[in-house]
């Protein structure tokens, strides 16, 4: 069973096609990553799915509907939440404020209901800081629920992000290079974590730079090169594949 | 609630002022703390737009102006030689219209107040959607001059029409009758009554604010001041988050205008001047920015001490000079004067996201 699949996904800018021609599937409750070296076109396939960029041809499809072309929003109400690789937290809020907005696709409460402080509306309120809660306990992050996310270490910064986008409840978790920035005692933290997340039942795409990390973690793994798929399968399947070794990993210390 | 505590403080002095005033011979200051309370609700709208959901408006003396002077025109028809229409009849039969003599003695037969005062907001907010809609996909400086022309065209229409009184405004605005006995009007006798009614009307617009930026829509509506992209990702529509909140801002800004200019019965254009739009972004900034307390004392205190003509021939020129002090210090509205707090203790942090 496939959650995600991308179809003949293709994206110029200018001359440069950045994604070409790309097709693969993201399976249910399993973990998908996309690597490739720099440049490779991974950023541009990730905004093609999010729905923050539209591809020039090529069909999106999520949980059995077609999501090409779809706003953001609109994408994250069917259920498909992100983070990002140049972390986006609104940084004036508290941790756990942050993560509450989360909730927003779970929730209801108008405007109005806001401003008047509605009673109907303070079971939901109190459901989405319980469940919010959750997600930053799940994370490990308590202490600091909080403080302004403007003023936490960058990890943790990672880590309220990542409880955010849980909070949502997805059926697709989009990690854009969750380890970028990271040191080897927090990536390796951040894959038992993302094994966790899997284990809860939500499908993950993550598209990483880093090896260390998709190796450990992943259940499969798509090798992007210029734009172009180069190679599919398991991990082990991956680090014997000629090609990729010649293109990735033989650049790397891996 | 510590957050509740500017309500409770506002209700307080709402009563407890006037008979204070009294007592030491001082009623006369009500005049202006009245006032006051007006300019600062329109501050508390432009703090929500501008302070939390981070949408700059140099128009927000725009809509003031919409507020004030639709509810005055309005207010201020004699339909008296229309009486025998069968439009006016209805309207009459509503319970729309009140009856009065001008000051030759000639009788009166005008909208209601409140007739007036919900065709202002509808029409402030009517104007703001429709503004809003094109001028919102402009982020930083662009919307800011954006909604500067807004002003500035709201200013010369006020100015230009001879129907809403060109240059001298408009006069003679009649009492707003809130109910049998409560009426808005800047009769000596009703000094007290009035400073009252502003300073609950002030509690009220704060504690829907304070409700809103605990809600869930708040939160979407705080997510948006660093930039949509995070609240978009999280389902927020914020094409018409950004559009409610300017309505918001305008409605605030309207009913404001609206009750001021029944207080003082009259309105003339300088509402509309851009200085005054400048003077509520500089109340908003000094304020704090994302903070609706420190708002709400600056709103109060810097209008006070302006309207009792503290500032001299200088009261634009201090406004604009409290407006650059801040952005110098603290751009971000992070003025420590009401927070206290040392602020970016880790400030290498962000940065170490944007390689690669």
């Amino acid at each position: 069973m496939s959650i995600l699949a991308a179809q003949g996904l293709t994206r110029s800018f200018g001359g440069l096609r950045a994604v070409d021609g790309v097709s693969f599937e993201a399976g249910e409750k399993r973990i998908t990553a996309v690597i490739g070296p720099n440049g490779a076109g991974k950023t541009t396939l990730f905004n093609l799915i999010s729905g923050a960029l539209e591809p020039d041809s090529g069909r999106v499809l999520f949980d059995g509907s077609d999501i090409t072309g779809l706003k953001p929003y609109k994408v994250a109400r069917l259920g498909l939440a992100r983070t990002f690789q140049a972390i986006k937290l609104s940084r004036k809020m508290t941790a756990l404020e942050n993560v509450m907005l989360g909730r927003h696709v779970r929730s209801r409460a108008g405007f109005i209901e806001g401003m008047i402080a509605a009673p109907w509306t303070r079971g939901e309120e109190r459901s989405i800081r319980e469940e919010s809660m959750r997600a930053i306990e799940l994370l490990g992050i308590a202490e600091y629920r909080d403080k302004e996310t403007g003023s936490l270490p960058f990890g943790i910064q990672r880590s309220v992000e990542l409880a955010r986008a849980i909070a949502s409840e997805p059926k697709l978790l989009l990690l854009d290079e969750p380890a970028s920035g990271l040191n080897v005692r927090e990536t390796k933290a951040l894959a038992g974590l993302i094994a966790r997340i899997r284990d809860r039942g939500i499908s993950i795409l993550v598209v990483e730079h880093d090896m260390s990390l998709v190796m450990d973690v992943s259940d499969e793994i798509v090798v992007l090169d210029f734009g172009k798929k180069l190679a599919q399968g398991a991990p082990r399947e991956i680090q014997q594949n000629k090609e990729v070794i010649e293109i990735y990993l033989g650049e790397e210390d891996a | 609630m510590r957050r509740y505590f500017p309500v409770v403080a506002l209700v307080l002095f709402a009563f407890a002022l006037p008979p204070l005033a009294a007592a030491t011979k001082t009623a006369f200051l009500l005049t202006q703390a009245t006032m006051s309370a007006y300019y600062a609700l329109a501050s508390l709208g432009l703090c929500a737009l501008m302070g939390y959901a981070g949408q700059i408006s140099l128009g927000q003396a725009g809509f003031f102006a919409i507020g004030g002077y639709a509810s005055s025109f309005i207010s201020t028809r004699n339909l008296d030689l229309l009486a025998s229409t069968p439009f006016v009849r209805l309207l009459d039969l509503a319970g729309l219209l009140v009856r009065g003599t001008d000051s030759y003695g000639a009788p009166l037969l005008s909208p209601s107040p409140w007739v007036s005062c919900l065709c202002a907001v509808l029409l402030a907010a009517g104007v703001a959607a429709l503004i809003g809609t094109p001028v919102l996909r402009l982020k930083g400086h662009y919307l800011a001059m954006a909604t500067l022309g807004f002003g500035i065209v709201i200013e010369k229409i006020v100015r230009g029409t001879k129907a809403l009184g060109g240059a001298d405004g408009i006069s003679g605005v009649p009492a707003f009758t809130i109910l049998p006995g409560l009426e808005v009007t800047g009769g000596r006798s009703a000094r007290s009554a009035n400073f009252t009614i502003a300073w609950l009307v002030l509690a009220l617009g704060y504690l829907f604010l304070v409700n809103l930026f605990g809600s869930r829509s708040g939160r979407a509506l705080r997510a948006l001041h660093d930039g949509a992209e995070a609240a978009d990702a999280m389902g927020v529509d914020t094409a018409r988050y950004k559009l409610k909140v300017f309505i918001l801002g305008a409605v605030y800004a309207a009913v404001a205008g609206i009750l001021l200019t029944h207080y003082n019965g009259s309105i003339g254009p300088g509402e509309a001047n851009a200085m005054k739009s400048v003077r509520y972004v500089a109340i908003v900034a000094i304020g704090g920015m994302d903070n609706l307390g420190g708002t709400l004392v600056a709103g109060l205190a810097l209008n006070f001490l302006s309207l009792r003509g503290v500032f001299g021939s200088l009261d634009d020129g201090v406004f604009g000079a409290v407006l650059v002090f801040v952005i110098l210090l603290a751009p971000e509205g992070r003025l420590d004067l009401f927070r206290g707090k040392a602020r970016r203790t880790i400030s290498g942090g962000a940065s170490r996201g944007a390689q690669s």
